[in-house]
């Protein structure tokens, strides 16, 4: 699984992981990979992104993914500016359109747009020049996300993906993290299995290339990984649930849940984790979790994404400076 | 003062038309006579004679929205499209919930169109369309309602519903329901199914409203008045109706071209412009819809005009109001259809014309003696895009902007005047 030296990345923008072709995808993780080398040097910036600008436009709340992006863009020299629904013009009645062009103005190499609408990156992908990537948008995608749960996967599994299986467990219906994945790791070779209550299936999910289970030890049986993900405690005020304890005595994964997996099973979760809830602290401490290794796989993987989205003007350079 | 219109076709034959003022003298194949002694000709060579038509269901904005259009300028579209008159529905701000906006909203249409197209406003069903209590349906009639509704804000109060449909059938009006389940989906913003589970947006299922339509056909029968259905977008409606009308309920259906011709796909890649109340269902309701308007299931179509201002759709999905700007396409799209082989010429007469009159008791050509000069001129092989130099309407909030359309309004008389 390594690419091609001549290969160019040909994207502007990365708005969810359907655009990428496997060798776009193995490109990111290779390059992550030399990213991650970087980051545990005692001395971890490079010049690469120097006198790039990158900013971070969250409109919809989040700490993780902002701090990840920033850390990333910061270890690359690339200058970074947030931009947060709270102080912004957004707040004053200033549409998502002049806000964009404003920032255009300033003349960014790349943003990263978070936001509460689906397709909120492609309408700023469709407007400005600079490059666009996705940091989760509505219940669409979360492209870096679904990288980085694959660079992890990677570091356990080394290349060998194919034929192996994967449970997402949880609200899937709601969740950018599952949709990225799905097709994610589909591309790649795994298995993907599915497993929620009814209510919390996205509409249409029997044309999607995955198994649907609505009893979690079923789930669970034999699969090479788990993937939580996190409840949003709105979903039971929307209707969707009865309880939050009925929920978790349903899908809460634990220890006897992963004694049915693979023994050398893994457990991911995008975070932040509701403990007890849809995972519980046994297996959140547990030598099976990649949870933190995922954290730092986010830096390195957005790493990758920003150099290659900040460079793409930069045809036929070779990649070695880095 | 006589008008004839020579060498035109119509439904598949060259005819020569006379008018005689404001009415039909005859109509003849083509040659048969010589036009009288002093009588102005017009030689439509290549051009298809069509009855002005009926537009049973548009949003003209005015009072209130003038920003997004106005009287003016949506009879102009009207006119334009080859519409002599428009059914406006009353969610205007204020509401058209009294008489005084009933007349304030026909006295916009005399000044700014003399001639025509003649505006028929739908009285509000309920006071502010707040669906708690009912509309001075009486005073709305006598000041020119000509029909009930409360578009655009579902009836959710089925009691109500039933009240206005019995005080509506007295007063000779017949109420047009937007049928919308109010909790199934609740703030949906494309069909449920396979395309808004992708996209990772709400969706509601086309059983949320075929359930209402079922509330409405089962109370027509019970009360034994009749019922219209707006802009059916789902086939499961379809079904209800079918069975409605087989039981001899006095139901009729409108649906809209763009049900005819686009499906969910159209929201992809998020765009704002497809996004429409009922949303665009699946391919299969597509067809389902085109086999019922062939076949008269569906009575009559109808554009549901809803023109937005640029800045409003040029946003998120979630954020993006609902509705199309019609007027100005709708003889092209529906054109489209004949060309196709899917409706014929005379089809497009009776969904757009014939049908529409029937229901609401109005006017119509029919090209007999006597009838009035309501016509148009189009031309059946010119292609134009939609755009703002070709639209009449305010708004160009449509998926088919810049797309080349076939067949053109080219000239259109009403009532024996030649508007352009």
């Amino acid at each position: 699984m390594t690419t091609d030296n001549r290969y160019h990345w040909p994207h502007k923008d990365l708005l969810d992981v359907t655009q990428l072709s496997r060798e776009d995808v193995l490109h990111v993780l290779d390059l992550a990979a030399r990213f991650r080398e970087i980051n545990r040097r005692p001395i971890k910036k490079v010049p690469t992104l120097k006198g790039k600008t990158v900013v971070l436009f969250f409109v919809e709340n989040s700490t993780r993914t902002k701090t990840s992006f920033d850390v990333a863009g910061k270890r690359l020299s690339a200058d970074t500016y947030s931009l947060a629904r709270t102080g912004s013009s957004l707040n004053k009645g200033e549409s998502l359109k002049d806000t964009a062009l404003t920032l255009q103005a300033m003349g960014p190499d790349v943003i990263v747009i978070r936001h509460s609408s689906s397709g909120a990156a492609a309408f700023l992908a469709d407007l400005l020049p600079c490059g666009i990537v996705n940091g989760g948008d509505g219940w669409h995608a979360h492209p870096t996300q679904a990288l980085l749960d694959c660079f992890s996967l990677r570091e356990t599994w080394g290349d060998d993906f194919a034929g192996r299986s994967l449970l997402i467990l949880g609200d899937i219906a709601h969740s950018r993290v599952a949709r990225s994945n799905v097709h994610l790791l589909s591309l790649l070779g795994v298995k993907v299995r599915l497993c929620a209550p009814r209510t919390l299936l996205p509409a249409g999910v029997e044309t999607w290339p995955v198994e649907v289970f609505c009893d979690l030890r079923s789930a669970v049986r034999d699969v090479d990984a788990v993937m939580c993900l996190r409840l949003q405690l709105e979903r039971q005020q929307a209707g969707l649930l009865p309880d939050l304890a009925e929920y978790s005595r349903r899908f809460c994964l634990g220890p006897a849940h992963l004694a049915l997996a693979r023994p050398d099973a893994k457990v991911l979760h995008p975070g932040p984790l509701n403990r007890g809830l849809e995972i519980s602290p046994e297996i959140a401490d547990a030598p099976a979790s990649l949870v933190l290794n995922q954290v730092a796989a986010g830096v390195a993987t957005r790493m990758a994404v920003l150099y290659l989205l900040a460079r793409r003007d930069a045809a036929g350079e070779q990649e070695g400076n880095c | 003062m006589t008008l004839c219109i020579k060498n035109a076709r119509h439904l598949e034959a060259p005819v020569d038309l006379l008018v005689h003022g404001a009415e039909i003298l005859t109509m003849t194949p083509a040659g048969h006579h010589p036009a009288p002694e002093g009588c102005e000709v017009f030689d439509a060579r290549g051009l298809v004679l069509m009855p002005s038509l009926i537009d049973a269901h548009v949003h003209l904005r005015e009072p209130g929205f003038e920003y997004k259009e106005d009287i003016a300028s949506g009879l102009a579209a009207a006119a334009h499209g080859g519409f002599g008159a428009v059914l406006c529905m009353a969610n205007t701000r204020p509401v058209n919930d009294t008489a005084s906006v009933t007349r304030f909203m026909l006295d916009r249409a005399r000044s700014s169109h003399p001639h025509g197209p003649r505006l028929y406003p739908v009285a509000a069903a309920s006071v502010g369309l707040r669906g708690e209590e009912m509309a001075p349906l009486a005073e709305l009639r006598e000041a020119g309602c000509v029909a009930v509704s409360n578009d655009g804000r579902p009836l959710e109060n089925t009691e109500l519903l039933r009240r206005i449909m019995e005080y509506a059938a007295d007063l000779g009006l017949i109420l047009i329901d937007h049928c919308e389940d109010p909790w199934l989906g609740r703030g949906w913003l494309m069909n449920e199914g396979p395309a808004s589970g992708l996209l990772g947006v709400k969706g509601q299922p086309g059983v949320g409203e075929a359930v209402q339509a079922a509330r409405d056909v089962m109370l027509a029968e019970y009360l034994h008045v009749p019922v219209h259905i707006a802009h059916v977008s789902s086939r499961l409606t379809l079904e209800v109706i079918a069975w409605a009308k087989a039981r001899g309920v006095k139901v009729s259906a409108e649906t809209c071209p763009h049900y005819l011709l686009l499906d969910e796909s159209a929201l992809e890649g998020y765009n704002t412009a497809a996004k429409v109340s009922p949303p665009l269902r699946a391919p299969e309701d597509r067809e389902a819809l085109r086999r019922a308007v062939k076949d008269g299931l569906i009575d009559i179509l109808v554009t549901d005009h809803a023109p937005h201002a640029a800045q409003e759709k040029e946003s998120t999905l979630d954020e993006a109001p609902c509705g199309l700007s019609g007027l100005d396409l709708a003889v092209s799209l529906t054109w489209s259809l004949v060309a196709q082989g899917v409706l014929s010429e005379a089809d497009l007469q009776r969904l757009w014309c014939r049908s529409p009159a029937e229901i609401f008791h109005l006017p119509w050509n029919g090209f007999a003696p006597g009838d009035p000069a309501d016509f148009f001129l189009l031309d059946p092989d010119e292609t134009w895009i939609p755009g703002p130099e070709t639209m009449f309407s305010k708004s160009r909030n449509t998926p088919f902007l810049g797309q080349t359309l076939r067949g053109r309004v080219k000239h259109h008389w009403l009532g024996g005047a030649r508007l352009f």
